[in-house]
């Protein structure tokens, strides 16, 4: 295929929009990084430029943000001399990655799929694969902004966190972003758009409010913190809050999350339709 | 195991070959599984399509169409038998083959909150050398609602920026599921058009459609499918011609005054005309099947019998879709 053919135009022979031969053994596909970062801009533009996604993905966050820091209901788990804002930028951090990944993420691919989006997209050079990485970078670029935007309204609330607890909260949310976009697809695979929709906003509320994210399993009764110890998102907290105030690393939260992340995307993998 | 169901056109150049083949699916079988009794959509379906060609795939709803069209588009994996597309497995189709083929589907799978214009220069970045995208839109006539958010597209604008995006990748094999809904005549013509101008520019095209109008106009081989099954194969013009075994079609709508004769003497009461199908409505009389000459003017004579003229009378082929009410009878769901 030359650059010069077009094709066939009303009036005119038709232009030799050759088949066979050597002119498909040149590559037709663009190279996979090209598809795969093409599909991300495409997927983070569409993110950020829907409304809901962005009360859902920045406003709540930095509302959550700035509640939690005038009010003193994270009082009771301060330590060590941390303030409020301390001990709310973990949590609030979490919750935008549950809101990009899980949420966010999981509404659009179900309706994707409804519209059969998926099914196209699958038949282009994109194919599977290159759909949900794609997916995937996408989350990553949103969280890069989450991040951005929720540490310049914390640093006006007199958020000041070591350099080495910024580097070290990198791979961790890159780690609970993995693992709830596997929860996301899972969702948005195998149920309808409508019902997607519903379990996801429904399941956000549930572990933003009582799911270890905002508030440490100490606020919890005792019986019910070791359920929701089992939970990713309170794996999650623990893990970034450990992070950012200094307290002695557990290996517990990090097995719990690495099982969601493998069990998630394993059953994604398994049963995930995408016609 | 088949022989590819159709010879080249007839040519006076001796060196024309047949067309290679694009797609080659033999015995197709696709079980779904669900929670009462396994649903057999596809129940050993064989069928080619060939490079130049516009190939179609008939049938009522549920017939098994759209499912063989998934297993061909890499889009579902077949339970057993073998598809072989551009030479490879569908399922396990490399980007290089999948930038080859090209896909319209019967609800469009656009994403609804993009413009027309944002996702076709995104999909125009997944190919090494896109058709260029000012081409297509004034083709395909999509400029004026380039900047109009698909959700608030009509049916046919939709159906429109599909074929584009379908067509960006500059496919070798297209696949259009029912590719004129929702297009007005106008749109319809244009689209039309161009896939024809395809397949001459060598493009193999598969299309599924119920309109027995578009098949009859645009394909040059046609697959009739029934419960999972090729029903009837050929050509148009072979599946209506004479040489068939119900070839042709004779009406007779008789003049008021002779209705009375349908009840009193009716003509299908002779041994002569038993391997003939009638069927009557109101004072029209129709007859399909394998009539000649002499069996045409014995239907006239009773017809005229008392020197009026019916009101109506006509001899003619079979259409595609008498073939076609023929072959899925009753199982029309």
């Amino acid at each position: 295929m030359s650059r010069t053919q077009h094709l066939p135009t009303a009036g005119t022979a038709p232009q030799s929009h050759q088949l066979t031969g050597s002119a498909s053994q040149r590559p037709r596909a663009a190279s996979l990084s090209r598809r795969v970062l093409a599909q991300a801009l495409f997927e983070t533009m569409t993110m950020v430029r829907n409304g809901e996604q962005l009360l859902l993905l920045v406003i709540l966050p930095v509302m959550a943000l700035v509640g939690l820091t005038f009010t003193d209901l994270l009082d009771p788990y301060r330590v060590d001399g941390a303030s409020r804002v301390d001990v709310a930028v973990p949590g609030i951090l979490v919750l935008c990655v549950i809101s990009s990944a899980f949420s966010g993420q999981g509404i659009q691919t179900g309706f994707d799929r409804r519209y059969g989006v998926l099914r196209h997209l699958s038949t282009t050079p994109l194919g599977r694969s290159g759909l949900i990485a794609g997916k995937l970078l996408a989350i990553l670029a949103v969280l890069v902004l989450q991040y951005l935007v929720i540490a310049a309204v914390a640093a006006w609330l007199g958020w000041r966190p070591s350099g080495l607890a910024v580097l070290g909260s990198i791979p961790l949310l890159v780690l609970v972003a993995v693992t709830f976009t596997g929860l996301g697809m899972l969702i948005a695979g195998t149920l309808r758009a409508e019902a997607t929709l519903a379990v996801l906003n429904v399941v956000w509320v549930a572990l933003a409010a009582g799911g270890g994210v905002l508030f440490p399993l100490t606020a919890l009764p005792g019986w019910l913190s070791r359920l929701v110890a089992l939970l990713p998102s309170s794996a999650a907290g623990e893990l970034v809050r450990e992070c950012f105030l200094g307290t002695p690393a557990t290996l517990a939260p990090l097995l719990v999350l690495g099982v969601w992340a493998v069990l998630s995307w394993a059953a994604t993998v398994k049963w995930f339709r995408w016609v | 195991m088949q022989t590819p169901p159709h010879p080249a056109p007839a040519s006076l150049d001796q060196t024309s070959r047949p067309a290679p083949v694009a797609l080659q699916v033999d015995g197709l079988v696709k079980t779904f599984e669900g929670r009462g009794e396994p649903v057999r959509a596809v129940r050993g379906l064989s069928m080619a399509a060939h490079q130049g060609r516009i190939t179609a795939l008939l049938g009522a709803n549920g017939a098994g169409k759209t499912t063989t069209l998934q297993c061909a588009q890499g889009l579902q994996r077949p339970t057993s038998g073998s598809v072989r597309l551009l030479g490879e497995d569908p399922w396990q189709a490399s980007a290089q083959l999948r930038a080859r083929v090209g896909v319209m589907l019967q609800d469009g799978g656009l994403p609804q909150s993009v413009r027309p214009g944002e996702l076709l220069r995104h999909v125009s970045r997944l190919y090494a050398d896109p058709v260029p995208l000012d081409e297509l839109v004034e083709r395909l006539g999509i400029g004026p609602f380039l900047g109009t958010g698909i959700r608030r597209l009509s049916g046919g604008q939709k159906q429109r920026v599909a074929l584009a995006a379908a067509l960006v990748g500059r496919p070798d094999v297209l696949f259009l599921d029912e590719p004129s809904a929702g297009l007005d005549p106008r749109s319809r013509n244009i689209v039309f058009d161009l896939v024809q101008q395809l397949r001459d520019s060598g493009v193999c095209i598969i299309l599924t459609t119920h309109l027995m109008d578009d098949a009859a106009r645009l394909a040059d081989y046609v697959y009739i499918v029934n419960r999972g099954t090729v029903a009837v194969q050929g050509t148009v013009s072979e599946l209506v011609s004479a040489e068939r075994e119900a070839p042709l079609v004779m009406t007779v709508t008789l003049a008021p005054q002779d209705a009375h004769r349908l009840r009193e003497d009716p003509p299908w009461r002779t041994p002569r005309f038993t391997d003939v199908t009638w069927s009557v409505k109101d004072r029209t009389v129709t007859l399909t099947g394998p009539l000649d000459g002499a069996r045409v003017r014995e239907v006239t004579g009773w017809a005229t019998l008392d020197d009026r003229l019916p009101e109506a009378l006509s001899v003619q082929p079979r259409s595609l879709e008498d073939v076609f009410l023929e072959v899925s009878g009753g199982d029309v769901r």
